[in-house]
């Protein structure tokens, strides 16, 4: 077994102090706060204990009453068993007893894309039933969410190495769906991957457009040593990309700050660059750094005018918020988008606020990051109910307690992002992980990166 | 030649119609006795037709003008022109309804008065059907004759009986609008853009088929006169042509309005119960059906190249894309050119007019104008406006340009601000490290008018280096343009410079 605690304290740098413009003209040393730290990553690792279900494995989408299971939450759960190993939250056996629970679900569950089967060619439902794993509400057959739960997976499997007869089997397992995922189907012969498909109508008709979370996805279809996808298809997507200068930083530009995030959970991109960054002369991990202040000016300006809005209270990203559909709200001429996309600097924009999403950025930009995050937990105590973080937070909603709107219950993908982007800040344990994975080595230079660590 | 249902018109035969049809489709009106031989003749008065008739009868040449249906074509009588008029008077509408952001009462009662507005628009089409008439022509020495043309050779048209020769020939018949063939929607009825401007009375519920620009643009002034809109559309993606964030943030802005955009949904059929038209949808494997009162469709425009007779004259075309035409807008007739919608992709009243100019040139004086050299901008008159010149961002990169966008969203700008105007931005794509200019879309209030700055940089090679030192008026939303070159300018600070400049500051 190879341990990790030594590494622990190997942080990135600028931490754990770190010189911080407070605004006031002055600069002061702010320490990140490792307690609090602590208490945020425990409390995020927490939900996957309330909302597994103990016979399959299979975590639930949300913790609101007769939520599915959502198998990107499931690919976050595998990840952050090994958090709970490493800060002993948890046993190392009960870790793995709850990595192979899911795992033979995996392996065993119906793959033959009938309307009620758990997936197709190696692909799984976005949604399924917590208790017998079959599809539901109709949800598509989601390419990146199967890539969430497969890298999710690989990282179990790099982290769980002894040579028992369990974490044998869990390594095998792993390999195997990792293995029978048909990326190159999903290409439906076109130039890049299509988004979904249903056993109803077959592919979406979407298709990715610009920057996004899906080059996890793609780095996965490339490196599969059985369905690799076609090589150019890398570049078809990166195509669609956008170079801009926006608020003084040159960025790759992607709205929500999510996007900016979820593949840097396991990769590490510092100092590794593909074509289109190597003319940038940028890098992906410094692009979410920008895409971080980008997020801090935008707040900064909030061009609408919105409660809580400026340089440590921000945030925008996938996330739920407050909806038109509420009875509480259907008289309301102001438009609110529930559960969607936010994103700067063209919206949508409600006034909701993530605060895991700030708390997510910490290992790109940990000054203003921690910042916000700190910030935000003083101003808005009720963001984080159970100790847990909201999904969102509206303060220009408030209600009679004149506490800003709260979104019910926790969202399993923030929880897990919390955990990771935490644990990469403080011991980059996924980044190192993952740079030993071969399939995700041979899939970054399927897709052009080199140098760095590479 | 404009297929207008003109002759079907159902508009109020108000004075504004007399006079509007009295210029552009004279009563008892009398072709002339054509002339031996013409210089040119051109088949179709729309934008490209007049434009190439004026030029040429400018020059002294002696050129005839074959209209089937009505001076002036889609631009005057069923498109840019009347869609502008009443788009005005919406944007009122919707104006008093958020009379509150500007700081004023909402009026109490909005009642909106739709034949008035159709009235105005009436009105406004009349006057500017003036400059379109069949008096302003014949007085510029142009031959006008109305009725169908036919070709009867490589080198002859007939009309009406009478026999045109030509030494050159251009065909500016224009493009008509497309047809859906959906199951029940011809027995049930609807509207095109031929049709929508002879309303009298507001659709209570209105069902938009087919995304494209006159379909966002008349959707969004109905609904916002009051009519419960929704816009379907067979593509994923909202406007697929435009930059994503322009689709978006036009998006939201319908929202705003109450209006519903489904994507990637297909009408499938059509019937009519109880008076209303119900419509069947699908989206993938989702079924709806939406009851609405009239149905207008804006799924594109077929190039008119039917009953011409092509083949006589040796002009390759095809239903689709129309005439065949090379970078010099000559047919497969050397004699022959085109010009406009009847064989263009991208069907603009102002690349009609800027081809038409380029084919006579080549026509008549030798010249070696190529269609390929020209920058063409456009712009969708929604509320914000979108308007686009040169190459998108994707273009670029396919094209293996490396391309970098300066972006100033319109919150940042002062006047976008005080006139409650910030939905939007001003992106300039530039080639990386050079000032190079490759295009630029706008998405503001006045978009229109500032892409124009852009596209003259464009033509005359300005790079963003001397954007940056042309002095833009304070309080207007153009300085948005000057700040993305400011933007670019504050980039060549680079740490070298910057490291040279604190040193000489040191003085």
């Amino acid at each position: 077994m190879r341990s990790f605690a030594s590494d622990r304290h190997r942080g990135i740098s600028a931490r754990p102090s770190t010189l911080v413009n407070t605004g006031r003209g002055l600069h002061t040393f702010i320490a990140i706060n490792e307690q609090t730290l602590d208490q945020l990553q425990r409390a995020a690792f927490g939900y996957f204990l309330r909302t597994v279900n103990p016979t399959n494995g299979l975590i639930a989408d949300t913790s609101r009453e007769n939520s599915p299971s959502s198998i990107a939450v499931v690919g976050f759960a595998l990840s952050a068993y090994p958090v709970a190993v490493e800060r002993r939250w948890m046993a190392r056996s009960d870790a793995v007893d709850r990595t192979l629970a899911v795992l033979r679900f995996l392996r065993d569950s119906d793959q033959s894309g009938s309307p009620e089967a758990t997936g197709y060619n190696g692909f799984y439902y976005h949604f399924l039933n917590m208790q017998t794993g079959a599809r539901v509400w109709r949800s598509e057959l989601s390419m990146i969410d199967t890539a969430l739960l497969i890298v999710g997976a690989l990282a179990a499997s790099r982290y769980f190495t002894e040579n028992t007869a369990d974490e044998i089997e869990l390594r095998d397992l792993v390999d195997a769906l990792y293995r029978r995922v048909d990326w190159r189907w999903a290409q439906n012969g076109g130039d890049t991957i299509r988004q979904g498909w249903k056993p109803e109508c077959g592919f979406l008709h979407y298709g990715w457009e610009g920057y996004n979370e899906a080059i996890v996805l793609y780095v996965l279809a490339l490196g599969s040593p059985t369905h690799p996808l076609e090589c150019d298809c890398y570049e078809a997507w990166t195509t669609t990309y956008q170079w801009e200068n926006l608020y003084g930083y040159d960025f790759l530009y992607a709205g929500p700050l999510f996007v900016h995030q979820f593949s840097h959970a396991w990769i590490d991109f510092r100092g590794i660059r593909d074509r289109f960054m190597r003319e940038k002369r940028c890098d992906y991990f410094e692009n979410s750094r920008r895409a971080t202040m980008v997020q801090r000016e935008y707040a900064r300006r909030n061009p609408n005018g919105f409660s809580g809005y400026d340089k440590r209270c921000w945030g925008l990203t996938a996330c739920d918020g407050p909806s038109n559909s509420m009875p509480e709200l259907s008289r309301e001429r102001r438009r609110f988008y529930g559960y969607a996309a936010r994103g700067v600097p063209y919206g949508p924009d409600d006034g909701t606020l993530s605060g895991w999403a700030a708390l997510a950025s910490l290992p790109f930009a940990p000054e203003i990051a921690w910042c916000a995050a700190s910030h935000m937990l003083r101003r808005y105590p009720e963001m984080l109910p159970a100790q847990c973080y909201a999904s969102g937070f509206n303060p220009t909603l408030r209600g009679a307690d004149h506490a800003a709107w709260v979104s019910a219950g926790h969202f399993g993908l923030d929880q897990g992002l919390v955990v990771m982007m935490i644990e990469n800040y403080r011991t980059q344990l996924f980044w190192r992980l993952m740079r030993d994975c071969p399939y995700v080595g041979n899939g970054l230079r399927g897709a052009g990166f080199r140098g760095g660590w590479l | 030649m404009s297929q207008s249902n003109d002759a079907y018109s159902t508009a109020p035969h108000d004075s504004y119609e007399r006079e509007r049809l009295g210029n552009v489709r004279p009563p008892r009106w009398r072709n002339p006795q054509p002339a031996d031989s013409y210089h040119l003749v051109v088949l179709g008065a729309g934008t490209a037709g007049l434009v190439a008739a004026h030029e040429v009868a400018a020059l002294g040449a002696k050129v005839a003008l074959v209209e089937r249906s009505v001076l002036g074509g889609n631009c005057l009588n069923i498109g840019c022109i009347p869609s502008k008029a009443i788009i005005r008077t919406s944007r009122l509408y919707a104006e008093m309804r958020n009379a509150e952001q500007y700081g004023a009462h909402v009026p109490a009662d909005i009642c909106v008065d739709f034949p008035a507005a159709m009235e105005r628009m009436r009105r406004i089409r009349a006057r500017i059907s003036r400059a379109a008439s069949a008096p302003q022509l014949i007085a510029a020495g142009v031959d006008v004759f109305f009725g169908h043309a036919r070709f009867t050779g490589t080198d002859s048209v007939t009309v009406e009986g009478a026999t045109l020769r030509f030494k050159r020939a251009l065909i500016a018949t224009g493009a008509r609008p497309d047809r859906p063939s959906i199951p029940g929607l011809t027995e049930a009825g609807y509207l095109t853009n031929e049709s929508v401007f002879d309303l009298t009375e507001l659709p209570a519920r209105l069902l938009v088929i087919g995304g494209g620009p006159l379909g966002c643009e008349l959707a969004q002034a109905l609904c916002r006169f009051g009519s419960q809109t929704i816009i379907a559309q067979k593509k994923p993606l909202f406007l697929p042509r435009e930059e994503r964030d322009a689709a978006q943030i036009l998006s939201d802005s319908f929202a705003r309005d109450g209006m519903e955009v489904r994507l990637n949904a297909e009408a499938v059929n059509v019937r009519v119960e109880h008076g209303q038209k119900l419509v069947d949808l699908i989206s993938d494997d989702y079924k709806s059906t939406v009851a609405v009162d009239a149905i207008l469709t804006g799924t594109g425009r077929v190039p008119n190249v039917d009953g011409l007779n092509l083949e006589a004259a040796g002009v390759d075309y095809d239903n689709t894309v129309g005439v065949r035409v090379d970078d010099f807008l000559r047919t497969s007739n050397r004699r022959i050119y085109a010009a406009g919608d009847a064989c263009l992709e991208p069907k603009f009243n102002h690349t009609a007019d800027a081809s038409a100019r380029i084919a006579v040139r080549n026509a008549l004086f030798l010249g070696r104008q190529r269609l390929s050299a020209l920058t063409i901008p456009w712009c969708t008159y929604t509320d914000p406006e979108i308007a686009h010149v040169g190459l998108y961002v994707r273009q670029a990169r396919e094209r293996g340009i490396p391309v970098k966008t300066f972006t100033i969203p319109m919150h940042d700008v002062d006047r976008a601000v005080t006139d409650s105007e910030e939905v939007g931005f001003v992106k300039i794509h530039v080639r990386e490290r050079t000032d190079r200019i490759l295009g630029a879309t706008i998405v503001a209030r006045h978009a229109g008018e500032m892409i124009n700055e852009l596209t003259l940089a464009m033509v005359a090679g300005i790079g963003l280096r001397d954007v940056a030192r042309v002095i833009h008026p304070s309080g207007t939303q153009a300085e948005a343009i000057k700040m993305a070159a400011d933007a670019y300018s504050r980039t060549r600070l680079t740490p070298t410079i910057r490291s040279l400049l604190g040193r000489w500051l040191k003085w």
